[in-house]
């Protein structure tokens, strides 16, 4: 895969004055998947300036989509039963679009995603691997995606039985005695664990506890949920990229009520003072929390039960259910015995006769987090993942994440700064720091990976590194991606210090250029309505 | 199984290019009381095969997938989905994309999330809404944390009938004490803007009404917002958007806020989730709503795009100072919401509205002719109705599968006070057939022996 023409010079981007017609310029050559297609209008009929109409704009008067049968009942007038204020006036200015034209609306814009069954995503911490179809399959059977949550216990054994097995599975894999499944993302399972840890306090009596210490290389999330409970937050700093014992020594007493903790770090590394860091943190009374996003690195290797008091997972990530573009996901929450009465209701139960029931007298439950069980469709496809991958199968998600990474890790660290470097677990974070004196900068090299069909890495974060770039492969990578992704990685890194305008002009073959996200802010266009 | 491709050369040319023996060596910070050693207890690996019987016998014991008309409702509808959305929402470019934070290669997802923004707002009457919360009670929790963070006071108040797990979710996540439900009159079901002004003080931040509510009743939307306008509260409406293609918008009505759940547009009910929270309101709240909002710009070409916008609210960059700590939206179930409007358009979701309107009403008629069945409240309805049972509906429900009908919900089941009540939602799925039938089986369920009605064919 060794490029063959010369990337477009920075002038024939720029030349692009806005609203001419004109194609954007030659792409590079693509070395993972091939080219990606040039931005052309997919219709030539588009508007000048427009990627792809609004279904606003495919509107006409009289087009009318899927049709309705007849009213079959005797209709009575909405006058006659509802009172004048409250029934519409006009019609809802909802679009008139025929079948075909929806269809081809929608398919013209799926095409302009990057998506993981097409091309590689190394989104460090967002664990994007592949997504088994059967699963997707599975979860859309009539039976499970039909299930009306109002239906008596009796016509919903199947559902029931698969909930009360998951949570048997992944207390299993993560070695706690009990799990929630409501949580429908790992923001919300966060601040169901921060409740759940609040209710174990008041329960014994222990009700100063009011903040939380967080390190400083955490998510975003943590602190917000922190927050979100009503609860502060004492930010730790980190050492070297590590929890600093003398740093959370200082920081303990009697007002902290828990650490969260995520392992391995945001960093990628396994924090080797972590069983010490417990003992500390317990010896002072506080709960010590997991952030399970990175748990891919701890499948079938590490038993965070063993040590921590509990742990959200992000089903999403380590149980690999399809992301949908930004949700849905499930953040189940794990717990140790002593916290198992607080957990979220209801919850799946198992009569003596072996039937199955959701279970609503909860006495010290925190009470609900979500409208009804969580994302149960989320749920199934965790299901079968755990069952179609089996222990041996689990186990080498972790062995291979952990080595996708770390081979990656070595090819890369040459051309890139890497701040830490020894052995990392499923993902590691370099530096750009090292190409801003070529008047590049990380979000550059982000973008020109968009040119060869690969999405960019996580930057950015997390905030300790400067000019950060996260890297998480995940086990589903052969060495052959890997290998073509680092060939592309050095060679941009290669034309930071050739023409570095090749990299900061970058993407040229995307079905649009850099976004203006100043404007966006400024103007506020956020319906159509208004655009 | 096994979705990992790496032969034995491979794996070993890897660990040597690493510089370690073996995979052993990786693991030099992992302390050894933590690790295990031993097969996680786990059942052993199942082919696909093996897989689809497993799951789908377990699929084969819930009622949905036994050919039993359903009347539930109580927040989630079974309407027909037609046959283009799942083709057109499942294809892999959506559903195995991450969060669009590279716009350049996630326009298909940012538009689709401008196009559900900007119906959702058209539906509310809202200036704007949001990219979409994880579901109906997400996003009553949400607006009353908009409403907190506001007017800088600390108290909620529900009127009345609002959905019992959104009130759930409110206390779990506001904390029991800060909410206020206020009783609804028992003859209407509804709360009087009397009643509601009473409750409201200079503590309160929002007032939190259902339109229709959780019974189908039509509380005085315009009148409820000039009760916590004149308190200085924020009015905050739940709102069905398949009952807002017949209903005037809360929007024209003076609510500052209209939140709730969007799965009826398109999406399956999967036991409540994954469902999909709308968020919608006023323009001058819009720096302090939770979640994604996408908005249009231009590229460096001057053509049109969509990006993630105002991410300054979010936790990713305010972290514990963010106005939410919601991280993802509902993208995929916002998807199906977004193309089922588009194909079902302007007239097709008044029809979906009013068949469904229709066919309640019926059903309520037909019940009418059973004895002892009488509606359980007042006034005019929409979406459900409350029908009061002479036995418990716990007992006629479960008699009622026994008949191949699900007759309806329980609604004893939130709240034991209205243990005689079944709420019974008819959408444009159900025929006159079924109607028909389901009377009987309800007449059956109560111990009533069905009448055989003349006419009603």
């Amino acid at each position: 895969m060794t490029p063959t023409t010369s990337p477009p010079s920075v002038q024939s981007g720029a030349a692009q004055a806005r609203g001419t017609a004109a194609a954007p310029p030659a792409p590079p050559p693509g070395a993972l998947a091939g080219l990606p297609p040039a931005s052309a209008p997919v219709l030539p009929l588009v508007p000048e300036g427009i990627v792809e109409p609004l279904l606003s704009e495919l509107s006409a008067p009289g087009h009318r989509g899927v049709r309705l049968p007849a009213c079959d009942v005797p209709a009575i007038p909405l006058a006659t039963a509802l009172p004048a204020w409250a029934i519409r006036a006009t019609r809802a200015a909802l679009p008139e679009v025929s079948e075909p034209e929806v269809i081809r609306h929608f398919t013209r814009l799926s095409g302009l995603n990057h998506h993981l069954d097409k091309g590689f995503y190394p989104l460090g911490s967002c664990t994007m691997k592949h997504n088994p179809k059967i699963n997707d399959e599975l979860a859309f059977l009539p039976g499970m995606a039909l299930a009306h949550p109002c239906t008596p216990d009796e016509g919903l054994q199947g559902a029931l039985e698969l909930l009360w097995t998951l949570e048997r599975h992944l207390a299993a894999i993560t070695g706690f005695d009990a799990v929630s499944l409501q949580p429908a993302a790992g923001a919300q399972g966060e601040f169901t664990g921060m409740l759940v840890v609040r209710a174990y306090h008041q329960s014994r009596g222990d009700v100063a506890r009011d903040t939380v210490l967080v390190p400083d290389s955490a998510h975003g999330t943590n602190p917000a949920s922190v927050r979100a409970v009503g609860w502060k937050v004492v930010e730790l700093k980190s050492k070297d990229g590590r929890l600093d014992l003398d740093v959370l020594k200082a920081a303990l007493g009697p007002h902290v009520a828990a650490v969260m903790v995520t392992q391995p770090s945001t960093l990628g590394m396994f924090e080797p003072q972590i069983a010490e860091a417990a003992g500390m943190i317990h010896a002072a009374g506080a709960q010590l929390y997991l952030d399970g996003a990175n748990f891919n690195a701890l499948v079938g290797l590490v038993q965070p039960g063993k040590i921590f008091d509990v742990m959200h997972l992000n089903l999403h990530k380590t149980f690999s259910t399809p992301h949908g573009g930004g949700g849905p996901g499930a953040g189940p929450v794990a717990v140790g015995a002593h916290l198992a009465p607080f957990l979220p209701g209801p919850r799946a139960a198992r009569n003596e006769d072996g039937t199955f029931r959701f279970e609503r007298d909860l006495p010290q439950s925190v009470g609900r987090v979500h409208g009804w069980h969580g994302n149960f469709g989320v749920l199934v496809r965790a299901y079968a993942y755990i069952r179609s991958l089996g222990p041996d199968g689990l186990t080498e998600v972790s062995t291979e994440a952990i080595l996708n990474a770390n081979y990656l890790m070595h090819r890369l660290k040459g051309a890139y700064d890497l701040p830490f470097d020894r052995p990392c677990m499923h993902e590691f974070v370099l530096s750009g720091r090292g190409l801003r004196k070529y008047g590049v900068r990380t979000t550059d090299v982000a973008k020109r990976l968009l040119d060869f069909g690969v999405h960019a890495p996580t930057v950015y974060f997390p905030l300790i590194v400067e000019e950060a770039i996260m890297i998480e492969p995940t086990e589903t990578e052969t060495l052959r991606t890997l290998d073509l992704f680092a060939d592309v990685m050095l060679r941009i890194a290669d034309e930071a210090k050739t023409d570095a305008s090749i990299v900061t002009g970058a993407p040229w073959t995307t079905p649009v250029s850099r976004l203006d996200e100043g404007r966006a802010a400024r103007e506020l266009k956020l319906t159509w309505k208004n655009a | 199984m096994s979705y990992v491709g790496r032969s034995v050369d491979e794996r070993a040319r890897m660990l040597a290019a690493v510089g370690v023996s073996s995979f052993e060596g990786l693991l030099v910070d992992v302390p050894e009381e933590l690790r295990i050693h031993e097969p996680l207890a786990v059942p052993p690996a199942a082919s696909e095969l093996e897989l689809r019987a497993e799951i789908g016998a377990l699929a084969a014991k819930n009622d949905a997938a036994k050919d039993m008309p359903s009347f539930l409702g109580a927040g989630l509808y079974d309407h027909y989905i037609p046959s283009a959305l799942p083709r057109v929402a499942l294809r892999s470019e959506f559903m195995t994309a991450y969060t669009p934070y590279q716009p350049e290669v996630a326009q298909g997802t940012l538009q689709v999330i401008f196009e559900f923004q900007s119906m959702i707002a058209e539906l509310t009457g809202m200036d704007v809404a949001n990219a979409s919360l994880y579901d109906g009670a997400s996003a009553a929790v949400e607006a009353a944390y908009l409403a907190r963070n506001q007017t800088g006071r600390a108290r909620v108040v529900v009127a009345g009938l609002v959905h019992p797990n959104s009130i759930g979710a409110l206390r779990t996540f506001l904390g029991p004490d800060v909410v206020t439900v206020l009783a609804p009159d028992p003859a209407t079901g509804t709360v009087s803007a009397a009643a509601l002004g009473g409750a409201l003080d200079d503590t309160v931040a929002c007032a939190i009404f259902q339109y229709p509510n959780f019974v189908g009743a039509i509380e005085d939307v315009p009148a409820l917002c000039a009760a916590a306008k004149a308190k200085g509260a924020l009015a905050v409406a739940v709102a069905d958007p398949i009952a807002l293609a017949l209903l005037t918008p809360p929007g024209a009505l003076g609510a500052d806020l209209c939140v709730g759940e969007a799965q009826s547009l398109g999406a399956p009910m999967s036991l409540g989730g994954p469902v999909c929270g709308f968020f919608a309101g006023r323009k001058e709240f819009v720096r302090k709503f939770p979640g994604r909002i996408v908005g249009e710009t231009r590229d460096q070409h001057g053509r049109r795009g969509f990006v993630l916008t105002l991410q300054t609210r979010e936790q990713h960059i305010r972290r514990e100072k963010a106005t939410s700590n919601i991280c993802t939206n509902q993208g995929l179930i916002a998807l199906m919401n977004t193309i089922y409007l588009g194909l079902v358009g302007k007239d097709g979701l008044y029809e979906v509205a009013n068949l469904s309107f229709q066919k309640t009403h019926y059903a309520v008629a037909r019940a009418a002719a059973v004895a002892g069945v009488q509606p359980a409240f007042t006034g005019p309805f929409v979406r459900e109705a409350a029908l009061r049972l002479p036995v418990s509906a716990a007992q006629a429900v479960r008699a009622g599968r026994t008949h191949g009908m699900l007759l309806g919900v329980d609604a004893g089941a939130f709240d034991p006070a209205h243990a005689d009540i079944l709420l019974v939602a008819a959408t444009e799925k159900r025929t006159r057939d079924e109607i028909d039938r389901w009377a009987v089986a309800l007449a059956k369920s109560i111990g009533r022996t069905p009448q055989l009605e003349g006419g009603a064919r």
